[in-house]
């Protein structure tokens, strides 16, 4: 009986979980759905209590159940007050490999006590919970290594470039076959050697993999991260016969690869293209082939005037914004611009900014009201009736080599069609290509006014002439 | 014909994971792209359900079990992803909350 319910505890903490995710449909719904998600935590939670049955005389055991949730729970809630928001990426990083640490050790709890989940005795586990459980552990591994390589590069810890040496995908095949043995080895021997082998092993070959991703491709790395560590959760939980586990680990498993699929498409580039990685290391561009062309420069004062007398201005803001923390200073000068009459929007691209959906939230974190704010298919035909198209920090996602020179590397990708809008204003710090090693003819034309500088003190200069 | 009656319970399992695959196929495309960052960090905080593995592996009792050693060890990996869990969770879903507590509406 105690079973059927807590089954069915389960099964509803699935579905508030669902509705979780549901409610990221509109900006409205999400902090319900957010709610819905606690709840089905708590009775995860809950549930599990009352089914692991612990004795109210066993101190011990509660004393470790309340200083695990309340050393674990306050170093959350601190975490959660303090990040900055231009340090998502990095915070998700680390959460991810979090995930991965915890499956790695809920199965190695589970090789040691079988008993405690009912899956068998010590070296009698079931061949099924085996499998299982080798699959947990390898995707844990890897997501725990590959996330914390990740956030190394996110955070600077380590170059953003990509790592490449020869032989490196020969040796990351080898290694997956390797894991494969070693899943064998485990499956049939229940060694404990084997088990701490395989963990090793996937270890390393989550940083392999990582590795040769570049700081760009973050996003794409990011949301395959949020996969792996969906799968890895969704092995536990077949180890466990734990519904609320399988139906998250599936949500989550499938959420990410679409995120990394979205990612892919806003690049333009196939998914092994971008997990092979390389893309962007050196600039491809010798410095002899970099023509001597010149550019419109101006000041502040240049472009304040321009933004002025526009009826109509479109802001492209990119990765560049949010290193230079320019989205505040940002909204005051679309605020003053505003009382002046000017109609402002902006325009996000897919893959700008170091995760899905990074520059929206750093807009939001600005004040900047999210209906504002719009996708690239939303806005794109409308830059040909604009003034001002006024880019901030982005470079490759406004190139208008990817419509026109099929030897761009970036050729086929989506990009915004500022050069359409009457005046470009383009913020930057020089003329140096961007993360792709491309140069921009945006920056030639002669609609096409550069300013530049750091991002912050252009806007604030701007303000300040407004 | 008893072998009729009885599925393996696996088969229900495997039957739960891929449909609700397909639940989060279909729900995450209508995520709107705004909310992509909160979609990742509450994705984050839910697959942090995982405590339930570390909650029994805690709770586990020394006595009925029996195997001594092997049982603390079980016990203090639990105790540690317990703490990695909870990190994971009170941190996703209240950095979740912040976030969307930013996305606002133009004041009419």
């Amino acid at each position: 009986m105690t079973q059927n319910i807590a089954a069915i505890a389960y099964l509803i903490a699935g579905v508030l979980f669902i509705l979780a995710l549901r409610g990221l449909s509109s900006p409205e719904t999400s902090r319900r759905g957010n709610l819905a998600g606690m709840a089905g935590m708590v009775l995860a939670v809950l549930t599990t209590l009352y089914v692991a049955d612990v004795r109210f005389s066993d101190g011990l055991t509660w004393g470790l159940i309340g200083a695990g949730i309340a050393i674990g729970g306050i170093m959350g809630v601190v975490i959660a007050r303090r990040i900055p928001m231009t340090a998502m990426p990095q915070l998700v990083a680390a959460f991810h490999s979090l995930v991965g640490v915890a499956a790695v050790l809920v199965a190695a709890a589970a090789l040691y006590t079988p008993e405690a989940y009912g899956i068998g005795t010590q070296e009698q586990i079931k061949l099924s919970s085996l499998i299982e459980m080798s699959l947990g552990v390898a995707i844990g591994a890897i997501t725990f290594s590959g996330s914390v390589v990740a956030f190394a590069k996110l955070q600077g810890l380590v170059s953003g470039a990509p790592v490449a040496f020869r032989g490196q995908h020969p040796l990351n095949a080898l290694l997956g076959l390797v894991t494969i043995g070693f899943i064998v080895w485990f499956c049939t021997s229940q060694a404990h050697t084997a088990f701490w082998s395989l963990t090793a092993l996937t270890i390393a070959l989550g940083v392999l993999i990582i590795i040769p991703i570049g700081g760009a491709d973050m996003p794409v790395v990011i949301s395959m991260l949020n996969s792996y560590s969906g799968w890895a959760a969704a092995g536990i939980g077949f180890t466990l016969e734990n519904t609320a586990l399988i139906i998250t680990g599936a949500l989550v498993g499938s959420s990410g690869a679409i995120l990394s699929y979205i990612m892919c498409k806003g690049m333009n580039r196939s998914f092994f293209n971008v997990i092979l990685g390389g893309f962007g290391g050196k600039s491809e561009v010798s410095g002899a082939q970099v023509e001597q062309r010149p550019v419109k420069q101006g000041n502040a004062e240049d472009a304040a005037f321009i933004l002025k007398n526009a009826g109509s201005v479109i802001v492209v803001p990119g990765y560049g914004m949010a290193v230079a923390q320019a989205q505040h200073a940002l909204r005051e000068m679309a605020d003053m611009l505003k009382k002046k009459g000017v109609k402002i929007s902006y325009a996000v691209h897919p893959v700008a900014g170091r995760m899905p959906g990074h520059m929206n939230v750093l807009l939001a974190e600005a004040n900047i009201p999210y209906d504002e704010v719009f996708e690239l298919e939303e806005i794109n035909n409308q830059f040909a009736q604009t003034d001002v198209a006024f880019v901030i920090g982005a470079n490759d996602v406004t190139n208008p080599a990817a419509k026109n020179d099929p030897s761009s590397p970036i050729y086929g990708m989506q990009v915004l069609d500022v050069e359409k809008a009457h005046t470009v204003l383009f913020v930057k710090r020089s003329l140096a290509p961007g993360y792709a090693g491309i140069d921009n003819e945006l920056f030639y034309r002669d609609n096409t006014m550069m300013l530049f500088g750091d991002g912050k003190k252009m806007v604030e200069g701007i303000v300040k002439l407004l | 014909m008893a072998e009729i009656a009885q599925i393996d319970p696996f088969i229900f399992r495997i039957s739960i994971f891929v449909l609700a695959i397909f639940v989060g196929y279909y729900v995450v495309w209508s995520v709107t792209p705004a909310l992509h960052t909160p979609l990742m960090s509450v994705t984050n905080a839910i697959s942090s359900v995982i405590i339930v593995g570390a909650l029994l592996a805690v709770a586990v009792n020394m006595k009925e079990v029996g195997g001594g050693g092997t049982v603390s060890v079980s016990k203090a990996l639990g105790f540690v992803a317990l703490i990695l869990a909870s990190v994971n969770i009170f941190g996703g879903f209240l950095v979740t909350q912040r976030m969307l507590g930013m996305y606002k509406k133009k004041q009419k």
